[in-house]
């Protein structure tokens, strides 16, 4: 034991100090304004394309789910080419073309292989479909009656109602506030104009970032990004969101729900990408319960008393302050106790920060861990993307591990002190407890 | 349209043919003198590894009254052994900056470790050690039993749809283990003791009944004089293989309702067909795939196309297969219905779209953009480290032999559309079609109108 023991320390120091190669980001802005992102990977013949549009639901305004309608309905039609034909088209070239619409961001995503031949017609295919979508009424009548029984489907989930609960009384004056699916009334006032002018507005050059992966050198890479913004008028950015308020007392809301199981959702707001504190929250949390078996609130609720499957934390940073949550799923007579374990292990934390041998801990555990992060072209993607699309400095990735390690208890707590409220929070508990 | 579309499509086909010559990457194979198969793979893409143990032991090796014991099983091997207590695997592991977790399927036990390369040799020596010096001590194995309950209630109990597809899989199989849940009933969960454990363990976890797949920046060679280090020393087990209990003959059409608390209703059908390891055709497990793919390969696929978008009968749908399983295994199509229809409706046009099936070959279009998509696939899997040392590890332990894996691009390649229809005529037919269909109650028990 002693032996082993000895020899992982070694081979830490040794790890610990060794630099890690961390690809290089390139960034550039298209003619019309889109900012680019891009990371050359010549070892598989594939590339990856990430568009992504600050037309998130928090730009619904009135209307929840304009966002996330306008998003799924790209596919729906050009100029030529109906949805049978634009599907047909991608998977006859075994290109895969995907979208999704979140509270802060749309994106549109293509994943092709990168011979030319495919390439070429996959491009010009995704080009048109962000740019000059046709969002035909009758596919938009489909659509909504779909998402309109998703809506039902969430009913059936105490998970879902638990957080859609949780953010509407997290977010009671916010967009945040709203579910990205948006409600059965606002679906149904929703028309093909109001898309096509959420279009014109929000999937513009300036609010764009266009983020590129894969076995392209830099001068495809800026042909592609060309060819995307070019139809794209050039603009301009979405204006900033309001800010969140905090909230000022707590809140606790019991929903009634056939299940065996009751969920519990407790928090608040959290940070926004590039907060000043983001590092001690990011660690600290990762102590508390943002890193599975071994941290506090996994130890505390299922190692040592087996109340649940799953139990954790997390900060969401966003555009504006985004959630703090923490929850966990347990057989309904057990959520007194369960409820009481979970606050008991927050305030501790909260009161007294984490030892030093748990930063310590935690510390090895996210640098050691870095390499994996970013070990496929589907994570850098998503991390050029996401550096773009929030303004982080082009080092992120190289400087993650030096601001990671740079990291003390005493500022764990004191950011915890500041901004974490145990006694001001959401309580949201659905279930039949 | 249609002549620059055609130009644009056979040169691709021409494209996607070169892919796998350039793709193929060597796995090599090892065994120790104890029986422990070794696979390594090299990916030097990124400073990483992925390490895993596959276990030949499932939920299709269990039997009546300790169903789900492979499963809780999995969730103590994180709870020690004499030089590792209860968590320091995990702690361990977490200090090196890895991540870890393990899976039970219905024919395989995994563990698996993800690191920077250097640090191997931690995965290592931990799942050696857990390989034959586990614990199970009786208080930890109280609270885990505890969490798994939790675990079948989250993922099964409160879930409609997982809950009639485990009823749905019940009615379908009958003498098959695939009757069985992975998770295991309610019921055997709660009588479940430690030393059903114990039995378990010690006849299964055995370097001869295990493979390690290893996949990433390493040296093979290196992997196995390490592998050699650390599991040579370990005892192989007389193994008894678990009896076949090949499924009987169903002989007629089986449908089930299950009423549930749930808004929506849902649909399943389920026709019984060979997989890689039963078929006596050996093409028709290939063939079966392809049929999958024209029915739900992709968003043009035909009951999207069909039954969502043209007919507005389905809110959505899907089809799959499991060629990989070590037992005969379902074809199934789920689906569920769009606002206003019916169960019965659905079912109607599902059917509809068999007898198509049946009755005339699908078109060279299909064919082609199908062996498109399987083959651009094969490319972006290698995206993933984690997803190659996955498909080794099943493929070698439900006894498909990863060799088999190499050649599937090439299997799906020589299908015709006269296999297709042959595999549809053949088992895409009502005697041995299972049916369950979700019917929502209110949290009272009444009928959802």
């Amino acid at each position: 034991m002693s032996l082993v023991k000895t020899l992982l320390i070694v081979v830490l120091a040794s790890v610990s100090t060794m630099a890690l190669a961390t690809p290089k980001i390139q960034h550039w802005t298209t003619a019309n304004g889109a900012r680019v992102y891009y990371i050359g990977a010549p070892e598989l013949p594939m590339v990856d394309v990430r568009v992504v549009f600050d037309a998130g639901s928090a730009r619904d305004g009135k209307l929840p789910g304009l966002a996330l309608l306008t998003n799924g309905l790209l596919d729906s039609g050009i100029k030529g080419q109906d949805e049978e034909a634009l599907a047909a088209h991608f998977e006859d070239l075994g290109a895969q073309y995907s979208a999704s619409a979140l509270r802060d961001m749309a994106l549109v995503q293509l994943r092709s292989l990168s011979d030319e031949k495919l390439l070429v017609p996959a491009l010009q295919t995704f080009s048109q479909i962000v740019s000059t979508p046709q969002f035909p009424s009758a596919v938009l009548r489909r659509e909504r009656e779909r998402l309109l029984v998703g809506l039902k489907a969430k009913q059936e989930s105490a998970g879902d109602l638990a957080s859609d609960a949780f953010y509407a009384a997290l977010y009671p004056q916010h967009a945040y506030g709203r579910p990205t699916e948006g409600t059965a009334d606002s679906l149904k006032a929703i028309s093909t104009t109001q898309l096509g002018e959420f279009h014109r507005r929000y999937y513009v050059a300036s609010n764009s970032v266009i983020a590129i992966v894969g076995a392209v050198d830099r001068q495809r890479a800026e042909a592609i990004a060309e060819q995307l913004s070019a139809p794209l008028a050039r603009g301009r950015v979405a204006s900033s969101l309001p800010t969140v308020p905090p909230l000022e007392q707590a809140v606790e809301q019991r929903i009634k729900h056939a299940s065996s199981q009751s969920h519990i959702l407790v928090g608040q707001t959290g940070m926004v990408r590039g907060d000043a504190d983001y590092m001690a929250l990011y660690v600290g949390n990762h102590i508390l319960g943002g890193s599975g078996f071994g941290s506090r609130i996994m130890s505390e609720i299922r190692e040592k008393r087996g109340l649940a499957y799953s139990a954790y934390s997390y900060f969401l940073p966003m555009r504006q302050h985004g959630p703090f949550m923490l929850g966990l799923q347990t057989r309904n007579d057990q959520v007194g106790t369960a409820q009481q374990v979970l606050m008991q292990t927050l305030s501790e934390f909260v009161s007294q920060g984490p030892t030093r041998q748990e930063l310590n801990a935690s510390k090895k555990n996210i640098t050691g861990g870095f390499p994996l992060r970013i070990d496929s072209n589907k994570d850098l993607v998503e991390y050029a993307a996401m550096i773009g699309f929030y303004g982080l400095p082009l080092d992120y990735l190289d400087s993650f591990n030096r601001q990671v390690e740079a990291v003390t208890v005493e500022q764990i707590r004191d950011a915890f002190q500041r901004r974490i409220k145990p006694e001001q929070m959401v309580t949201v508990i659905v279930g039949n407890g | 349209m249609q002549p620059i579309y055609k130009t644009i499509y056979t040169s691709l086909l021409a494209s996607l043919l070169l892919i796998p010559a350039l793709a193929q990457a060597g796995v090599h194979e090892y065994s120790l003198d104890n029986g422990m198969k070794i696979l390594v793979k090299e990916d030097h893409r990124a400073p990483v590894v992925v390490s895993q143990v596959w276990y030949k032991v499932g939920a299709s090796d269990e039997y009546g009254g300790i169903t789900g014991v492979s499963h809780v099983l999995e969730h103590m091997m994180f709870k020690g052994t004499k030089r590792h207590p209860a968590g320091e695997f995990s702690r361990i592991i977490a200090e090196n900056g890895g991540r870890e977790n393990a899976f039970t399927g219905k024919d395989y036990t995994a563990y698996f470790q993800q690191l920077e390369k250097s640090r191997l040799h931690v995965s290592m020596q931990m799942e050696a050690d857990r390989m034959r010096h586990l614990l199970l001590p009786p208080e930890e194995f109280a609270k885990e039993l505890k969490v798994v309950m939790e675990e079948r209630r989250l993922r099964t109990d409160d879930n409609p749809q997982a809950l009639t597809y485990e009823q749905f899989m019940a009615t379908a199989f009958v003498n098959s283990p695939y009757h069985q849940p992975i998770i295991g009933w309610m019921d055997d969960l709660k009588n479940l003791t430690v030393d059903d454990l114990r039995v378990w363990y010690q006849r299964y976890y055995a370097p001869n009944n295990a493979t390690l797949v290893v996949v990433g920046d390493v040296e093979p060679m290196e992997v196995l004089r390490m592998a050699r280090r650390y599991f040579g020393g370990l005892k192989p087990s007389v193994l008894k293989p678990s009896k076949p209990r090949t499924e009987f003959r169903q002989r007629g059409i089986r449908r089930i309702e299950v009423k549930a608390p749930a808004q929506l209703p849902f649909l399943s059908m389920g026709y019984k067909v060979p997989v890689i390891n039963t078929a006596k055709q050996a093409w028709e497990p290939y063939a079966l795939e392809v049929l999958a793919g024209v029915l739900d390969g992709g968003n043009a696929s035909r009951l999207s196309r069909q039954l969502v978008r043209k007919q507005e009968l389905a809110s959505s749908v899907g089809a799959g297969y499991n060629p990989g399983s070590r037992y005969g295994e379902l074809f199934i199509i789920e689906a569920s219905p769009a606002n206003g229809k019916t169960v019965k409706q659905l079912e109607k046009a599902i059917n509809k779209q068999i007898l198509r099936l049946h009755n005339k070959p699908v078109s060279a279009r299909e064919l082609e953009r199908v062996k498109a998509q399987v083959l651009a696939a094969k490319v972006y899997q290698q995206d993933s480290v984690f997803y190659q040392a996955m498909e080794l590890g099943m493929l070698e332990t439900t006894g498909v032999g990863w060799r088999t894996g190499e050649q599937y691009e090439e299997k799906i390649r020589q299908i015709t559309a006269e296999q297709v229809q042959a595999v549809a005529r053949k088992y895409l037919v009502e005697d041995g079609l299972t049916i369950a269909q979700l019917v929502p109650v209110k949290d009272n028990g009444e009928l959802r109108k």
